[in-house]
């Protein structure tokens, strides 16, 4: 579990410093994705070895956004006066934005022959 | 009484009582979840926010109170979206052979996500500073509070807009995709990554392996491709 928390870390860290010191638009840990990504497609090795800690991780990513959420207690006065309008633009964008990109998905998918990915 | 008094001084002070807290409530949440069945509209975020709002307000404990303590779950979530990769890298092979259906739907569901929100906004008469605050609230909290504040916007607000937009994606996805009689899981996923982050993908990933691993892709890739649009689309609203 150590080791393979360490390489995460590492490539996080490494994504961090790219990014900070090429001033690129990019998030460190984006970039540290696409790092451990590459190790993998390189060491199939690496995959073995991160993968329990990352199921683990992602296996309880909602808890991952509690802390952030409860910063909800320190704009309840704005969420009285503005509160509606921006559940509103909210709800909207959400359905809008799910139902363009899966039919944008399956369009382009059908065009370019892809098979569907639904049966497996 | 003077005992509780002195425990309890002891313990604000410390990180354990809060973090104690916040795993405590999100059990509770997830227990809730799994007794309605996994509905998505009883949402162990919302649930576990509700909880420990309400914990402290009665307490009168400052937000930055609590976060000292919960900092340390907070701090997860940049190991966490390095730890996309493996999912993504179990479903390369999905990966390559769709790569213009992501791009294309990337594209769109980015755009509209951003667009739709602000334009429902202004026209509501929300402006200036919330308005930046909710430009990037369909990126992953980390990068979103990071665009947020580079912009000029209210990190904070937009960490809870962030949030909201996570457990509205994560409510409608299922109902809606079914409406639209989208079957294929890749699509289905992916929209729900671009749309709703990481909490979209938590969701996914409750539904199929496939799914989600196209949400983790359709998440990690909205968060660079919204660091790259938030400046330019919100020049059209402000």
């Amino acid at each position: 579990m150590i080791p393979a928390l360490t390489l995460i870390l590492c490539f996080q860290l490494a994504g961090e410093v790219i990014s900070r010191a090429l001033h690129l638009p990019l998030p460190g840990p984006v970039l540290g994705m696409a790092g451990l990504l590459a190790a993998m497609a390189i060491w199939p090795r690496v995959a073995t070895q991160v993968r329990p800690v990352a199921q683990g991780l992602l296996g309880n990513l909602s808890l991952l956004f509690v802390p952030a959420g409860v910063g909800v207690v320190g704009h309840l006065d704005l969420l009285t006066t503005e509160g509606v309008p921006l559940v509103l633009a909210l709800v909207v964008s959400s359905v809008l934005a799910i139902t363009v990109g899966a039919l944008t998905f399956r369009a382009v998918a059908r065009l370019t022959g892809g098979a569907e990915g639904g049966d497996d | 009484m003077t005992d509780f008094t002195d425990i309890w001084s002891y313990l604000s002070q410390g990180p354990l009582l809060w973090l104690t807290a916040t795993l405590v409530a999100y059990g509770i949440g997830d227990a809730l979840s799994r007794w309605s069945g996994r509905r998505p509209w009883v949402n162990p975020v919302l649930v576990a926010v509700a909880i420990l709002a309400v914990l402290l307000g009665l307490t009168g404990t400052p937000y930055a109170t609590y976060f000292a303590g919960a900092q340390f779950v907070h701090f997860l979530l940049g190991p966490a979206t390095v730890a996309l990769a493996v999912p993504l890298y179990a479903n390369l092979r999905h990966v390559r052979r769709a790569a213009l259906p992501i791009l294309a739907a990337l594209l769109a569901g980015s755009l509209t996500a951003m667009v739709s929100a602000l334009a429902v906004a202004k026209a509501l008469g929300i402006s200036g500073q919330v308005l930046i605050s909710l430009a990037p609230k369909s990126a992953t909290a980390p990068v979103a509070l990071g665009i947020s504040d580079a912009l000029g916007g209210s990190p904070t607000l937009t960490a809870v807009l962030v949030i909201l937009t996570g457990i509205i994606g994560a409510v409608v996805a299922t109902p809606l995709l079914n409406l639209l009689r989208i079957r294929d899981w890749r699509a289905r996923g992916f929209a729900v990554g671009v749309a709703a982050h990481g909490i979209g993908t938590a969701r996914a990933f409750q539904v199929h392996e496939t799914a989600g691993a196209f949400a983790g892709l359709g998440m990690g890739m909205n968060a660079v491709l919204t660091a790259l649009l938030a400046p330019v689309v919100l020049r059209f609203f402000l």
